[in-house]
This record gives structure tokens, C-alpha cells and sequence, in this order.
């Protein structure tokens, strides 16, 4: 099902250019002023870069997740926009990680091609549409878990971004849950 | 000189009562152990907690299936067989420095460290995820051993 805002094509050009222009006031307003500046305070730059690129490979794969669900045939329509607004959810994640490892002098890590995403995730096994619900509820529930479990090895600035995206990715695994009727958890605690 | 008759008998009774004390402490670890059948005649197979490794299958799809797969490699490297397998050797995963000059064997040691803090186990990880909690390491680790049945595998190491 085309999507003009799911095309990916575009988003290298987009990124380089902002990422020129953005300023580190401009990025510290984009993440609530929780990166500070360049020359940040926190203890170990090159050990954040290496933290960072590894989240931003996981927005790349939920990104890519969301663009092969949208794309399988297999979504009613309505779903559909929810996981394009999910995917939007991602892209503004990853942009806000690109930016922090370019501040940090890093070298953003890259996106792969759909089609390894595709094999990676074993796409091809998905049959119906609550198969593919089940695979974005387990990336969803992956992905907050590993957001709350890198807090305590990423430097100072960068931990409330991090539980804020830990706190977005809680929030579609519980609309994903939700679709597919699972009950609501009885216990608190239920991420990290 | 010759060796008394009775120390001969007493230190064979030593060893039977030791082998019976070895088959009783193994049998009381719990009814739900079990071994994991080695692939090799030449590894020794592991014994893993079928109910631990129960719990350790669904924390490990909570907590580690956000940037790992059993059979692929995704954000991380793939863990079957990570038991027993030296660090930063799975491959076509692209490692950090760090985790390609680690010389560490994956042991319940290594990895219950890794898992509290892999930048202090391998400075320059990519990996920031800790595990804190000492029970859903124990369950993780098991649940890993019990899919890693031969240690030292070659297909598809380095």
C-alpha cells in the first residue's frame, strides 16, 4: 500500500541537511534540553557514540518493521495508520540519536537494506495480520526493555531522552497488546 | 611393606559412599534438572533447570529480543550456541573492537558479568544493556546453555 510518508528515500538527503544546519540549541530544544551542548559532560564520548549508534540500529529495524508490515497486503487499512504513525514515532527517535552522535563527533550507524530487515525478522513467516501485531509487540516490549537497561551506561545528558523513548516504545507495545485482546499485566513494574 | 588388609577395605568404602554422596547431591539440585543432549561425542553435554530455562525463555524474549535473535543477527549477534562460544566470533555480525580482542569464553561467569555491565566487562561495547537483577541473569543464562549444546561449535564461527 503506497504511502508518501512512509517512503524512505528521501531520509539520507533530509537527514545530511538538517543535520548541518541544526544547531546544538536547536537539538537541545528537539530533545527538551537534555543534550547540552557539543562538548557534553558526559564521562566517556566514545563509549556514548558506540551506546547511541546501537539504539539508533534499533530505530532503523523498527522503522524498516513498520514500512514491511504497511507494505505486506497483510494490515486493514486502519492499522496501517497506526503503524505509520508508529513509524513516525521511530524516525523522530532516530533523528534525535543521529544528532547526538554527530554532536558527540561520531559517525551515525547506517540503515540496511529492507530486504535484510525483511530476513532478520523473518517477514516471510508472517501469514495474517495478528502475526504481524505479534512481531511489532515483541520489537515494542525489546525495544523499551533495552532503552530502560542502557540508561545506567550512557552518560548523564542522555538519560532522560533515553526513558523518554523507552516511555514511547512502552506505549505502542501497549496499543499493539491491546489490539491483539491481551490482558492488561496485574503486576506493576511491568518494563525494565 | 605391605598395606593392612583393613585400610584396603576402608578406603573402598570411602570411594562407594563418595560416589553415592556425588549421585545424591546431583539429585538434589531438583527433579526438574535435565541434561542437554551434546551434539559431539567429544563435548561434554550441559545440565540445565527445565523450569529455569522456562523462565529464562520469556525474560530473554522481554529483555533481550529487542536487539537479539536466536538464529539471526539483528542489532546484536546471534546468541544459539553463544554457551560455550568464545566472544565476538559469530559470523557476518559486524563486533566493536571491544568485543573482537575480548578473549573470554561465554561461561556462567563471564556472561552473569557481561550481563551486569558489559561496558566495565568490554570498555568500547556497543552493547549499554544491563541486566540487574541477579535471578533473571541466573534464568537468561540458563535458558542460553540449554541452546548451546556444543561448545566450541564451528558452524558458522569464525
Amino acid at each position: 500500500m503506497p504511502n508518501n510518508s512512509m517512503i524512505l528515500s528521501s531520509r539520507r538527503a533530509f537527514l545530511g541537511k538538517t543535520g548541518k544546519t541544526l544547531s546544538a540549541t536547536a537539538l537541545a530544544m528537539v530533545v527538551g534540553g537534555n543534550i547540552r551542548s557539543a562538548t557534553a559532560t558526559t564521562t566517556d564520548a566514545s563509549q556514548d557514540i558506540k551506546i547511541l549508534n546501537a539504539a539508533i540500529a534499533l530505530e532503523h529495524e523498527g522503522i524498516a518493521a513498520y514500512q514491511i508490515a504497511a507494505t505486506s497486503g497483510l494490515l486493514d487499512p486502519a492499522v496501517v495508520d497506526i503503524g505509520v504513525t508508529f513509524q513516525g514515532h521511530h524516525k523522530g527517535h532516530r533523528d534525535v540519536l543521529v544528532k547526538a552522535v554527530e554532536m558527540l563527533g561520531g559517525t551515525p550507524a547506517e540503515e540496511k537494506s529492507l530486504g535484510a530487515y525483511a530476513q532478520e525478522l523473518k517477514a516471510s513467516t508472517l501469514k495474517n495480520q495478528a502475526d504481524v501485531l505479534r512481531l511489532a509487540l515483541a520489537l515494542e516490549t525489546g525495544a523499551a526493555n533495552a532503552y530502560l537497561g542502557l540508561i545506567p551506561s550512557l552518560g548523564p545528558d542522555y538519560h532522560q531522552v533515553a526513558a523518554q523513548m523507552a516511555g514511547d516504545e512502552a506505549f505502542h507495545a501497549a496499543i499493539l497488546a491491546n489490539a491483539l485482546g491481551q490482558p492488561i499485566p496485574k503486576a506493576a513494574l511491568m518494563f525494565g | 611393606m605391605k598395606t593392612p588388609l583393613y585400610v584396603i577395605v576402608l578406603f573402598c568404602a570411602v570411594l562407594i559412599s563418595g560416589s553415592a554422596l556425588a549421585k545424591d547431591a546431583i539429585n538434589s539440585i531438583g527433579m526438574d534438572k535435565t541434561q542437554v543432549t551434546s551434539q559431539g561425542d567429544s563435548v561434554p553435554p550441559y545440565v540445565v533447570s527445565e523450569k529455569l530455562v522456562g523462565v529464562g525463555e520469556k525474560l530473554y524474549k522481554r529483555r533481550c529480543g529487542g536487539c537479539h535473535s536466536l538464529d539471526n543477527n539483528r542489532i546484536g549477534p546471534r546468541h544459539r550456541d553463544v554457551y560455550g562460544r568464545k566472544a565476538g566470533v559469530v559470523a557476518n555480525f559486524k563486533y566493536s573492537k571491544a568485543l573482537k580482542n575480548l578473549d573470554v569464553i561465554w561461561t556462567d561467569e563471564t556472561l552473569n558479568d557481561w550481563l551486569v555491565n558489559p561496558t566495565a566487562f568490554a570498555k568500547g561495547t556497543s552493547m549499554g544493556f544491563r541486566l540487574g537483577k541477579t535471578n533473571e541473569r541466573n534464568a537468561i543464562i540458563e535458558y542460553l546453555k540449554s541452546l548451546s549444546s556444543a561448545p566450541g561449535f564451528s558452524a558458522g564461527v569464525k
